[in-house]
């Protein structure tokens, strides 16, 4: 199965996560920090926590991680193909300070472990967004 | 205001649940939840009239309604299946505050009899910003084990815990749930058959992974003062605490730590007990991981022991610690927020009613409960009378 191939639930775009959905038409992945703490923030929220009224600065992360926990998917969730096997779904660490939810594709599934280092790829959507993912570095 | 504790102010005099071997019941909504009530008021020798307090994870004002009563109490918490646990805790302090005196609990849910129901199946998910199906649905995750699943991963990966050590809580769960004979599974099962029944979502196999049945349950709490004149012994609150750390399972500090930590040692501080008082602990297990999870947390064993802990069949029949000995989520009954459970079979074998299963020494139990995904802990301390 290629790539493209891959049947998923296409993330809507709310009004606090409409820059980083943005970037990803360029390929760009890119994470809000507070202003008030200088400390990226996930998942993109509708406001600052520490900082209500200061708008989120958005900056390009590396595209790097850790594999922080890994399950391989037998029994798909929902919005994805029973026919297509086995996939992984991560928490992946990223340098910049966050952990974000993602698969780890273009390797066999249960070659994922825990502490692999990973790589940013990109799926695309259908709407000309893209879907971060990661692969083995 | 006096110190800081909730300790014997308020009793659980009455309780009641519903499941069977066939994992449906013949009820559903409202009347199944009507019944409980009934049978729990009952349970403890009082009728409706009594009550002035109701909690329910959703619509307290929409049950004291259908009840006809005009309580002074209302608690509608719902923070998935630990709510119930939540509720014994804000009762049990509206209670020691002069707010109420009797307060009723109920749930009901009937997951299994749904699917073939007309109009039963659920609904879809609400509208609005919904962080979940923006950040982790679109990557497959299955709900609720692919969570597990990742806490089970890190924690094999961190403390070394193996595939073996989580079965063998599965197994012990379900030789528990051989002596109960309203168990939706009541044959043994060995470490074999948990490894080799089909894998889910790795590491969890579907033998690690809690039932899809339909259940029902109530409770009753009333203040000490008219507990002690009721129709069965009451059981007292000890103590009570909750340790909420996240919604979704991407936002958790530490995926091999839960609120528990932080719950545990409050309730038990407040109810003044040590790990070696406890003779029941009802930890609750939608998955195996998650029971593991409570061991350590709660500090029946160190952050990372916790397979080893339950290796050597000690939260079996007969064991050091016995744990669900109803058969647990993973045996008795789960239909979907199973933290009620923990409430109804902690009183039944402390006031002795447990029948084949009934431990010998039973005068403190742990009901421990844990909603969203690991996500919100409630930790409820019980005891007889001699406790006090």
């Amino acid at each position: 199965m290629s790539a493209s191939d891959l049947k998923l639930i296409e993330p809507p775009v709310s009004d606090a996560s409409a820059p980083f959905w943005d970037a990803t038409r360029e390929r760009r992945f890119v994470l809000p920090y507070s202003t008030a703490t200088g400390r990226a923030v996930w998942y993109p929220r509708e406001v600052d926590p520490a900082a209500p009224d200061q708008p989120f600065e958005w900056r390009e992360a590396s595209g790097d991680g850790v594999v922080y926990a890994a399950s391989v998917h037998h029994k798909p969730g929902p919005g994805r193909d029973p026919e297509a096997g086995p996939y992984v779904v991560a928490l992946v660490e990223l340098p910049e300070g966050v952990r974000v939810m993602s698969n780890v594709v273009g390797c066999p599934p249960d070659d994922v472990v825990v502490g692999m280092a990973v790589r940013l790829v990109w799926h695309p959507l259908s709407d000309g967004r893209h879907l971060p993912q990661f692969t083995p570095a | 205001m006096s110190a800081r504790t909730l300790r014997g102010a308020a009793a659980l005099v009455g309780v009641a649940d519903a499941a069977s071997p066939t994992g449906e019941l013949d009820t559903h909504g409202r009347a199944l939840e009507v019944a409980m009530i009934h049978e729990a008021l009952a349970d403890a020798g009082l009728t409706l009239d009594d009550v002035d307090g109701v909690a329910h994870a959703g619509s307290a004002g929409g049950l004291a309604e259908f009840l006809g009563i005009r309580p002074r109490y209302l608690d509608g918490t719902m923070v998935g299946g630990s709510s119930y646990e939540l509720h014994v805790e804000h009762a049990a302090a509206a209670i020691a505050a002069g707010l109420c005196d009797v307060v009723v609990g109920v749930y009901a849910a009937t997951p299994r009899s749904d699917r073939t129901r007309p109009g039963g199946q659920r609904r879809a998910m609400p509208p609005g910003p919904n962080p979940m199906l923006e950040w982790e649905m679109p990557y497959g995750l299955r709900l609720p084990m692919g969570a597990y699943a990742l806490a089970a991963s890190r924690h094999m990966a961190q403390y070394g815990t193996t595939a073996e050590q989580l079965a063998q809580i599965a197994v012990d769960t379900r030789r528990w749930a051989s002596m109960n004979p309203r168990a939706r599974f009541q044959e043994p099962i060995t470490v074999d058959d948990v490894l080799a029944s089909p894998m889910i979502a790795s590491p969890l196999h579907l033998l690690d992974c809690c039932l899809v049945t339909d259940g029902a349950g109530a409770f009753v709490l009333a203040s000490a003062e008219r507990a002690r004149d009721l129709a069965r012994p009451p059981v007292y609150v000890l103590g009570a605490a909750t340790g909420g750390t996240h919604q979704m399972i991407t936002e958790m500090p530490d995926l091999t730590v839960t609120g528990g930590a932080v719950s545990g040692p409050a309730a038990f501080e407040m109810a003044g007990i040590k790990h070696d008082d406890v003779d029941l602990l009802m930890g609750y297990d939608s998955f195996t991981i998650t029971a593991l999870l409570h061991l350590e947390d709660l500090g029946f064993c160190a952050k990372g022991e916790g397979g080893a802990f339950a290796a050597d069949g000690r939260l079996g029949p007969g064991g050091s610690l016995p744990m669900n000995t109803n058969g647990g989520g993973l045996s008795y009954t789960h239909p979907g927020m199973y933290g009620m459970f923990l409430l109804v079979e902690a009183v039944r074998q402390l006031r002795g009613e447990a029948g084949e299963r009934q431990i010998d020494e039973h005068r403190v139990a742990v009901a421990h409960g844990s909603g969203g995904v690991l996500s919100t802990m409630g930790t409820v301390v019980l005891g007889t009378e001699e406790t006090l």
